[in-house]
């Protein structure tokens, strides 16, 4: 059998390594679009930080893929499929053939169309190049706006900072990761980050990017201006499925899949931010992990569903443990928290009907496993619920 | 420097004490009563002796006054009071804590000078019906055995004795000798399983006042099985012997069958006999049955009444009680006043007895009573009806209180305050139990002005004009006097005789070992005494105050272990405090069905009520509640139980019935249960419901509940212990009013908050305690804080021997590791190896923990 596997991505390596090791005899060949070795996404910021170098940063070298039997094919854009014929065809105009074809295409980050978003000096916040961009722009010093406080963006801030920049983070809300922190934990990390040269203005919302040649300033609604060389937007992802609606392939937010990641062609599944299952697209590694899973146990022929699991997410910054998980936003659920002023650690958990439906951690994300599994298991927590806040170590269930 | 020797301040049992300056004290080997050991408290004695709120200078009016201005004051109040009232409109108030010599000075003023009999001991509240029933039997207010009569005896019956918590050396004497000789027995009479219940051979859950029933019972047995005696008033006793005991008629007949059989046989009574209205009786009652089996003043048999105080004893045998003269003299015995009168040169020598405690402080609060002096003792926590008592004080125009400590609710009251000497600072003799007179040495300076008692006195009396027979150089003259005055020819014989010691110099009196009177003559000593005796018809009568369906439930007061009166010695040692934290009311589990273990009661009686913590304990007996009796305005305001208790008084002796009071309970609905642990007191008033627990060095634990919500609550008590550069961690669940709060400054804690609405939601406080020494509590341990106990570690338990600070559950530990008895335990963890207070504790443990069987 021959598999297919578009983008290098975590999603990709992963389920192309899973496809391997379960079909010895198929041959599987995993196609990316970069130059790269596949390499640890999530953990660009560490490479933007300095906390890490771009081969530590590879997770598949290339004689473990080959000792696999895996082909490996960086640079290797795909234009177009060709379903009926089971091939994919290459920008260079190659065909791949494949018996079954798994999309792991990802996402792109979205640019907004205000003026002087196409300017020089503005990035954006996705891959191995806009990192090297910023690396680029940041050895001249000097001033960076990054507009987006989310996750990736204050990634981007605080790597951006850590190089000699005087980061300015704008975002629309009135605190950072609104999506997985409250605002008590979103003060705290403001505070945090401000303590590391790292300005905010928020809520606050741009209108345009000035300069001629350039970047220079960012000129926010209410008329504020901050002069600004480097300007890196994270404002959000776009999956890419371009190449699925062009070949006919259903689609809606993102490619459509049912529990087995097969899209309506049975032969071709999607995986990761690319594919949306019930309704539901995902932004984060570790369920595209799964769904990679998933996808490569169906494709050998195993009974697989993936049944989405709560969603969780870590702020990967050095010294700012953030971590939250579950719903976050229920006005009506009964809050837990814990607060230590002096060590800037803070939980907030979220409990329905004795039940853990939401956490947020800030400072210490130790204890993350133990509340996301509580939270996906919905195993009441009534037996020690006093402890709750206080972690698995302090939580001694009646046996 | 030596070690100078003296004796425990504390309990009847009157141990030695070798004590240095530096406050380390340690158990006095040569002292017969105790042979070295020393109790819980006696072992905490050096943690007393520097503590705040010590009594400084004298006041008056509130103002510090010198010594001069005082005396002037107090000599000037009770003029006034002799002007308006006559001397009847004068009294004393005094201790068993005072020493002999003091009380010797203090009835001398009474009933010699003032010319009234109103002199009342707190002693009043402890043996008065014992000393009556001796009176009764014996013709004076002797103790025919000695101590040593439990290690002999065949059979130890304790009758309202608690044993093993307040007198711990003597239980632990008998526990050794029922060690070394297995067949020896012991039963216990009790309505409660105390400590002193582990390892009995029988416990009679008597109820209440039964007990006169109960030897009734025992009489009339012996009779039938064949006893008979010579003594006068059998046939009267006999025909008066009824009442039904309403035990277990099995349990009963074990009892009786044991009692008839064994001629050695000991029955050892204290408070839970002589605290009721029928206490003399019941005194009379086991006296009759050992005159009956010929069992007194032999080897391992006799009645044995133990005191409470160390010197109770001491203010019997001077007569600082409103029915009794000095030197075992006697108002009815024709001649004897005449003879003290004469021995003292004193015309005004009282025509007759005076005013029982309880009776005393009714006419204070009639108003009969113009000047009040009260010495070493809290009535207005300790008497019953103490609300009313505190009225009485508040009413009486010169109320003087001499005491060591300015920290007592009968300080507060009083107009004129006299700075006592301390233990350790003052100088005498204190007579124990078995008859031992013993000296209780200085071996400490006395601090800020504090003065002898006897002084305060004199100087007082010198006031008033009487100054030639209150000049006494020191406590020796004193001693001199009263010994000489035992000696007195008196018209009726008198077991009571210190003639021997009358003339022993100052330094023989410095050096006085312990010696047992009687003493007739220099150098003899007394042993046994086999006095005449005749029976007293003692017919059956319930407590004065009967239970119905309003007040269905009987109330008994009591002591805890590691406490000692109220709390003003005890109170504020760390260490004692922890073995009862929190002022509680012990009921059997079935009656208290809607009332759950841990909620807070309230106690309702017809003369008050108090709010204390309800326990659960299979222990009691059906239909009583227990509660100590120590705690007071200074700690636990809303947990004083004898503004509950009523005052009625045993007819013969005056003694009130503590023992048996009707109470209701009622719930006291509380929003929410907490405690602050904080580095300063926060007084008393925190919450509706707080006590206050004093937990180490600059170290204050207040047990609170409230009714206002929790939430609010929580906010309010946070900021009265915020501090500048502190900060919180803070675990909040308003949903299930869970709130805990530690405040902390550079990893010292501060203070510690914890609210639930349930009490059993709240974690023990023993570990949060231990923390707040630590110099660092590290990023780990802060978390820890809010769960109250450490990571992953056993939950803090209670700590049972407070010698060696060994937790309940260290204890069960060692058991489980197959520690199988006391002495294995105590090799394993050192518990119950230092006082042995403890062990009957660690015995209920044992019991309880299943052993492994050996591999």
């Amino acid at each position: 059998m021959r598999v297919l596997v578009i983008g290098a991505g975590p999603a990709g390596a992963r389920c192309a390594v899973r496809l391997a090791e379960r079909m010895p005899e198929a041959r599987v060949t995993l196609a990316g679009a970069e130059a790269a070795l596949p390499y640890d996404r999530v953990a660009l910021s560490k490479l933007l930080a300095g906390d890490a170098t771009i081969e530590s940063l590879i997770t598949h070298p290339l004689p473990m893929l080959r000792s696999l039997g895996i082909h490996y094919r960086p640079a290797t854009p795909i234009a177009a499929l060709d379903r009926a014929a089971g091939e994919a065809v290459t920008a260079r105009c190659e065909r791949l053939a494949y018996d079954r074809l798994v999309l792991a295409t990802g996402s792109t980050a979205i640019r907004l169309p205000f003026p002087g978003a196409t300017l020089p000096g503005v990035v954006l916040y996705r891959d191995m190049d806009d990192v090297r961009a910023m690396l680029r722009a940041a050895r001249s010093g000097g001033r960076a706006v990054v507009i987006g406080g989310g996750l990736l963006g204050l990634e981007a801030a605080v790597g951006l900072a850590a190089r000699g920049l005087r980061v300015t983070v704008v975002h629309a809300v009135g605190w950072p990761m609104e999506r997985q922190l409250d605002p008590a934990a979103g003060a705290l990390l403001t505070s945090r980050l401000g303590m590391r040269g790292i300005r905010f203005a928020m809520p606050a919302s741009t209108t345009a990017i000035e300069g001629e040649d350039r970047a220079r300033a960012v000129l926010l609604a209410d008329g504020t201006r901050i002069p600004a060389e480097l300007v890196v937007m994270a404002v959000g992802i776009r999956p890419n499925i371009a190449l699925a609606r062009e070949s006919g392939l259903p689609t809606a937010r993102a490619i459509t899949v049912d529990d087995a990641m097969r899209t309506a062609d049975p032969a071709v599944y999607a995986i990761g931010e690319c594919a949306e299952h019930d309704g539901r697209c995902i932004g984060l590694v570790a369920p595209a992990l799964e769904q990679a899973e998933v996808a490569a146990r169906a494709i050998a022929g195993e009974a697989a569903a993936w049944a989405p699991r709560a969603d969780a997410a870590a702020l990967k910054v050095s010294g700012t443990a953030v971590w939250s998980a579950g719903d976050i936003a229920d006005a009506e659920a009964e809050c837990i928290t814990l607060r230590d002023e002096a060590e800037e650690r803070y939980r907030r958990l979220l409990l329905r009907d004795g039940r853990l439906i939401g956490a947020v951690l800030y400072g210490d994300t130790a204890d993350a496993g133990f509340y996301l599994d509580l939270i996906t298991t919905r195993r009441s927590v009534a037996g020690f619920r006093s402890a709750l806040a206080l972690g698995p170590a302090f939580v001694r269930e009646a046996a | 420097m030596a070690d100078t020797r003296t004796t425990c301040p504390y309990c009847g049992v009157g141990c030695g004490v070798l004590a240095s300056a530096d406050g380390t004290v340690r158990g006095d080997p040569e002292h017969p009563a105790n042979r070295g050991r020393l109790c819980s408290k006696g072992t905490a004695l050096g943690e007393t002796l520097d503590q705040p709120g010590r009594l400084l200078h004298p006041e008056v009016d509130g103002k510090r006054a010198s010594w001069d201005t005082a005396l002037d004051a107090v000599a000037e109040g009770f003029r006034k009071a002799l002007a308006d009232h006559g001397p009847q409109g004068t009294a004393l108030y005094v201790s068993g804590q005072l020493l002999t010599e003091d009380y010797y000075a203090a009835n001398k003023l009474a009933k010699g000078f003032l010319g009234t009999g109103n002199i009342d001991s707190n002693s009043r509240l402890c043996m008065a019906s014992a000393v009556a029933g001796h009176r009764r039997a014996f013709g004076e207010d002797l103790v025919p055995g000695l101590y040593e009569d439990l290690e002999l005896a065949d059979l130890v019956v304790l009758v309202g004795s608690n044993l093993a918590w307040c007198h711990p050396i003597l239980f632990q004497r008998l526990q050794a000798a029922r060690a070394a000789r297995p067949a020896m027995r012991l039963v216990v009479i009790d309505p409660r399983r105390t400590a002193s219940c582990e390892g009995a051979d029988l416990h009679l859950p008597i109820a209440p006042g039964r007990d006169v029933a109960l030897f009734n019972t025992l009489l009339r047995h012996l009779h039938a099985q064949g006893f008979r005696s010579d003594a006068p008033g059998l046939d009267a006793t006999l025909a008066a012997a009824d009442g039904e005991t309403g035990l277990d008629p099995a349990l009963l007949a074990t009892f009786l069958d044991w009692f008839a059989a064994t001629p050695r046989a000991v029955t050892l009574f204290s408070q839970g006999a002589n605290q009721s209205s029928a206490g003399t009786d019941k005194a009379n009652a086991i006296i009759n049955c050992h005159l009956l089996a010929g069992r007194i003043g032999q080897p391992g048999a006799g009645p044995f009444s133990i005191t409470g105080q160390p010197n109770a004893m001491g203010g019997r045998e001077v007569g600082a009680l409103a029915t009794t003269l000095a030197g075992h003299l006697d108002w009815d015995r024709p001649g004897e006043a005449t003879a003290l009168r004469d021995y003292w040169d004193a015309p005004n020598l009282a025509a007759g007895p005076g005013l029982k405690a309880v009776d005393l402080f009714r006419a204070a609060g009639e108003g009969r009573i113009g000047a009040l002096w009260v010495m070493a003792t809290n009535p207005a926590i300790s008497l019953p009806d103490a609300g009313r008592v505190r009225e009485a004080l508040r009413r009486t125009p010169c109320l003087v209180a001499s005491d060591c400590t300015r920290e007592s609710d009968t300080l507060d009251l009083a107009r004129i305050r006299l700075p006592a000497l301390g233990w350790g600072e003052k100088d005498g003799t204190v007579t124990n139990s078995e008859r031992v007179i013993s000296r209780q040495r200085a071996f400490r300076p006395a601090p800020g002005e504090a003065r002898p008692d006897w002084w305060a006195i004199a100087q007082v009396a010198a006031r008033l004009g009487w100054s030639g027979p209150f000049a006494w150089t020191g406590p020796a003259a004193i001693f001199r006097e009263h010994a000489a005055l035992t000696g007195l020819a008196r018209p009726a014989p008198r077991a009571f005789d210190l003639s021997g010691l009358s003339d022993l110099t100052d330094a023989e009196y410095a050096a006085l070992p312990p010696v047992r009177w009687p003493v007739p003559r220099r150098g003899t000593e007394g042993g046994r005494l086999t006095p005449t005796a005749r029976f007293t018809p003692t017919p059956y009568r319930p407590p004065a105050n009967p239970t119905g369906a309003a007040y269905p439930l009987a109330l008994l007061t009591g002591r805890l272990r590691d406490q000692w009166h109220t709390m003003t010695r005890t109170g504020p040692v760390p260490r004692l405090m922890a073995h009862s934290p929190e002022p509680t009311a012990a009921i059997h589990p079935a009656d208290a069905p809607d009332l759950a273990d841990g909620s807070l009661a309230r106690i309702e009686s017809p003369w008050g009520e108090a709010t204390l913590r309800l326990r659960h304990e299979p222990g009691m007996a059906r239909g009583t509640v227990f509660v100590p009796m120590h705690w007071t305005a200074r700690f636990a305001p809303a947990a004083r139980i004898n503004a509950s208790v009523n005052p009625a008084v045993d007819p013969v002796s005056g003694q009130p019935e503590l023992k048996h009071t009707p109470i209701r309970l009622a719930p006291a609905p509380m929003e929410w249960h907490g405690f602050l642990l904080a580095r300063r007191s926060l007084g008393t008033g925190l919450a509706d419901w707080t006590a206050l627990i004093p937990a180490g060095p600059d170290l204050w634990h207040h047990e609170m509940a409230g009714t206002e919500p929790p939430a609010e609550a929580f906010a309010r008590l946070r900021a009265l212990v915020e501090e500048p550069a502190a900060a919180w961690v803070l675990l909040e669940d308003p949903a299930t009013s869970l709130h805990r709060a530690a405040l902390l400054r550079e990893g010292r804690l501060l203070a510690c908050l914890f609210l639930a609405p349930d009490p059993a939601a709240l974690p023990p406080r023993g570990w949060l305690l231990s923390l707040f020494p630590e110099p660092a509590i590290g990023s780990a341990a802060r978390r820890a804080l809010l769960a109250g106990a450490p990571a992953d570690g056993s939950a803090p338990s209670p700590t049972i021997c407070i010698c060696h600070g060994v937790a309940a559950s260290v204890i069960c530990a060692s058991i489980a590791r197959g520690a199988n008895t006391l002495a294995l335990v105590g090799e394993a963890t050192r518990a119950g190896t230092g006082c042995g207070s403890c062990r009957p504790e660690i015995a209920a443990l044992l019991a309880k923990t299943p052993v492994p069987e050996p591999a």
